[in-house]
């Protein structure tokens, strides 16, 4: 394959992902992707454009238009040896796929006593911020965050987007592989004959400071990057940590973090009710209690069904609403 | 013992105005009459040696007194619940036996004729209903998957399992039990969608038992089953979910037409489950005793039985010597699940996942923590 010339210049995050699913199915003969218009037209987003005609629709599979039954039949696939990557079309529409996720997917292996293993990922793109008309902008990882038997994870740039997929597909768990759908067209240089950087469940600090820890996932690590650079202008040195993966959360990377800064301010586009933000506040108080200069502080979205696009800026955390948090924070 | 038929599939009976719950002649397919008369069908036949028949009509005799003891057990205390197959018999030992090793049976939770024709340790399907367990078994040792308590949910998985098979190029099959309640599910219409249009070996044996709890069948269809099928393009059966000659006349020959690359077939088994919906239901509450006692005259072991001794082909001493039989089996059902240890709480733990997680293994430190914290009361208590 002449791909590695392909990588001389900065990669989208579409095209890490097209590759990382590429050389998946190339190592693998094992490797199934499926899903809504993933095989000729090449997903929506275009993510397995050219897997079709290389791979053939025995291994890259046009389904019907049905959720359920495509992680339904993916999971038989599963128990049969194959190892599927599965694309949900847009956030909104994995809900009839819920019941198959939650009752099936994530249990079986604990059903089986270990017997099965449930290798599929399930591919969705995910969150706002494109403009997007309703179910097309959903922010809903605390649902799979929330159900044992399922791994969740979320890259926030082309790198980890690429790194993070093989080794989803490599894993012998259920992941649901949260792909930020406005940092689609993101560039970043990518190797990929190199070697991974990190493990799939391992947290990174992406800028270090000490006077405050920001913690973020997917498409917020961006915003929180710009709000630290902003910061840093006014002389506060923020951290910023990228939480990569939401299940399990490397709690250990978080906790050093904060531990060494006193303070915490959690960024995600999810409603703040409920939300990843409650279970990260919480942990990190038990563990940094006494480092604490102040009580962590949460920036997300509304409790609120997600907005016309119109409106969404006023939904989304932005680079404001985070220095907000970030200077009630330091006030304490 | 042969299946002649493998002619096209019957097609459905165009015209038909009654309701779902009517009887199904003349589209039922019938081999062996409640009477335990052979008869012949056009399209599907079968021959069996009197050893096979005794064979089946043992198996027959060991499920259902399998079964009893089960139920029994849940009086006792000894199992939580218990899902009865009483009246079933035929449709799971008739479709079970149809299988080769290799195809793969996705069961509901009342498949226990399947488990047993697959070789399935009875006592394995226990342990779920004791409450120590999910299931547990290892799926791929009989090529039985694990019982589907989510309505419909296995119907995908079989049908995916097909999906793979054909992708194998093997020659196996796969059968996908589920039952008349769940024919309204959208996992059940879902899978007849992917089963047509990826053309995948399986075969929908629908148990058409009457009753999905306390709603009738005319609750959940307004067309005979079976007849689903031609919307989805491809071949749906009735047959007398009681003889299980027929059974597995019509299992073999869709299995045969899976394994021939002729795609899926729906085979509805029109059947009566003749106990309640499982031991915590109260059947009298919502049917007629007339409407049991008319299917009672139905039985799928009678018939046989009446066929064998027609025939010569048993005698008192067979007959009592598969009697013995059933009553060591329940005896060797009743140790096991007196026996059958509750597993360590701490096992909650195992198995969340294939590859560990952080916080699973967290709590599992703490729990254990917490659990030793009690052990040592205890240890101070006595030297008290």
């Amino acid at each position: 394959m002449a791909v590695d010339q392909a990588f001389n210049k900065p990669s989208t995050m579409v095209k890490a992902l097209n590759e990382a699913l590429r050389r998946s199915l190339d190592e693998d003969p094992k490797t199934l992707v499926m899903g809504e218009d993933v095989g000729r037209l090449g997903g929506v987003f275009r993510v397995t454009d050219g897997l079709h005609k290389d791979f053939g629709e025995s291994r890259v599979i046009d389904t019907p238009l049905a959720e359920s039954g495509i992680v339904g039949t993916a999971i038989g696939l599963a128990l049969r040896g194959y190892r599927p990557v599965v694309e949900i079309q847009f956030d909104g529409f994995v809900y009839p796929a819920f019941d198959q996720i939650v009752t099936q997917l994530a249990k079986m292996h604990a059903r089986a006593l270990g017997h099965i293993k449930l290798p599929v990922t399930i591919r969705i793109p995910w969150a706002g911020g494109i403009g997007a008309v309703e179910h097309h902008s959903e922010s809903h990882e605390a649902y799979f965050a929330h159900t044992a038997g399922l791994k969740v994870v979320a890259p926030s740039n082309p790198v980890d987007a690429y790194w993070m997929l093989r080794q989803s597909i490599a894993s012998d768990d259920p992941v649901i592989f949260l792909e930020p759908k406005r940092r689609y067209w993101d560039k970043a240089l990518l190797d990929p004959d190199g070697t991974a950087e990190l493990g799939l469940h391992q947290a990174r600090i992406v800028r270090p400071g000490r006077d405050l820890t920001l913690l973020a996932y997917g498409p917020m690590v961006k915003v929180c990057l710009e709000a630290a650079e902003a910061a840093a202008e006014d002389g506060q040195r923020l951290e910023v940590v990228d939480l990569r993966s939401l299940s399990p959360v490397d709690f250990d990377t978080l906790a050093e973090s904060v531990t060494r800064t006193g303070r915490a301010v959690v960024v995600h586009e999810a409603p703040v009710f409920m939300g990843m933000g409650a279970e990260l506040a919480a942990r990190i108080t038990e563990r940094c209690f006494y480092s604490l200069e102040a009580p962590v502080l949460r920036v997300g979205g509304y409790f609120a069904p997600y907005p016309p696009s119109r409106v969404e800026d006023a939904f989304l955390p932005d680079l404001d609403r985070v220095l907000d948090a970030v200077d009630r924070a330091l006030a304490f | 013992m042969t299946v002649k038929s493998t002619v096209g599939a019957p097609t459905a009976a165009p015209g038909h105005h009654g309701t779902a719950a009517e009887a199904g002649p003349p589209d039922l397919v019938q081999l062996l009459t409640p009477e335990g008369e052979r008869v012949e069908h056009p399209q599907f036949s079968v021959e069996t040696t009197p050893e096979e028949l005794r064979s089946i009509y043992r198996d027959l005799v060991l499920v259902r007194r399998f079964d009893g003891e089960a139920t029994s057990l849940q009086r006792q205390g000894e199992l939580g619940l218990w899902a009865s197959l009483l009246g079933q018999e035929a449709a799971q030992v008739g479709s079970g036996r149809a299988m080769r090793p290799g195809d793969y049976a996705f069961p509901t939770y009342r498949e226990h004729g399947v488990a047993w024709c697959k070789g399935v340790d009875p006592l394995n399907l226990l342990g779920m209903f004791r409450g120590v367990n999910h299931g547990g078994w290892d799926p791929n040792e009989k090529n039985f998957h694990l019982y589907t308590i989510v309505i419909g949910s296995q119907t995908l998985h079989a049908t995916g399992y097909a999906m793979g098979i054909t992708k194998d190029g093997s020659d196996d099959a796969v059968i996908a039990y589920f039952g008349d309640g769940a024919s309204s599910q959208g996992d059940v219409a879902e899978a007849f969608t992917f089963a047509s249009v990826y053309n995948a070996p399986v075969v929908f044996f629908c148990q058409n038992n009457q009753w999905a709890i306390s709603e009738p069948t005319e609750k959940q269809t307004r067309v005979p089953l079976y007849q689903r099928a031609s919307g989805y393009g491809f071949p749906g059966v009735r047959v007398d979910g009681n003889d299980v000659l027929a059974c597995l006349a019509v299992t073999r020959w869709a299995l045969d037409r899976a394994r021939n690359g002729e795609g899926p077939t729906l085979v509805e088994a029109f059947t009566y489950r003749m106990g309640a919906h499982t031991t915590s239901d109260d059947p009298t509450r919502y049917r007629i005793a007339d409407e049991l006692e008319s299917w009672r005259l139905k039985d799928p072991i009678e018939r046989v039985k009446a066929y064998l001794l027609r025939e010569g082909w048993a005698d008192a001493e067979f007959l009592d010597s598969v009697e013995a039989e059933s009553e060591q089996l329940a005896r060797r059902v009743r140790e096991g699940v007196r026996t059958m240890p509750d597993p360590d709480p701490s096992s909650i733990f195992e198995h969340v996942y294939a590859e560990g997680h952080a916080q699973v293994d967290e709590e599992r430190e703490a729990y254990l923590a917490y659990a030793a914290s009690f052990e040592r009361d205890d240890v101070e208590g006595e030297d008290n």
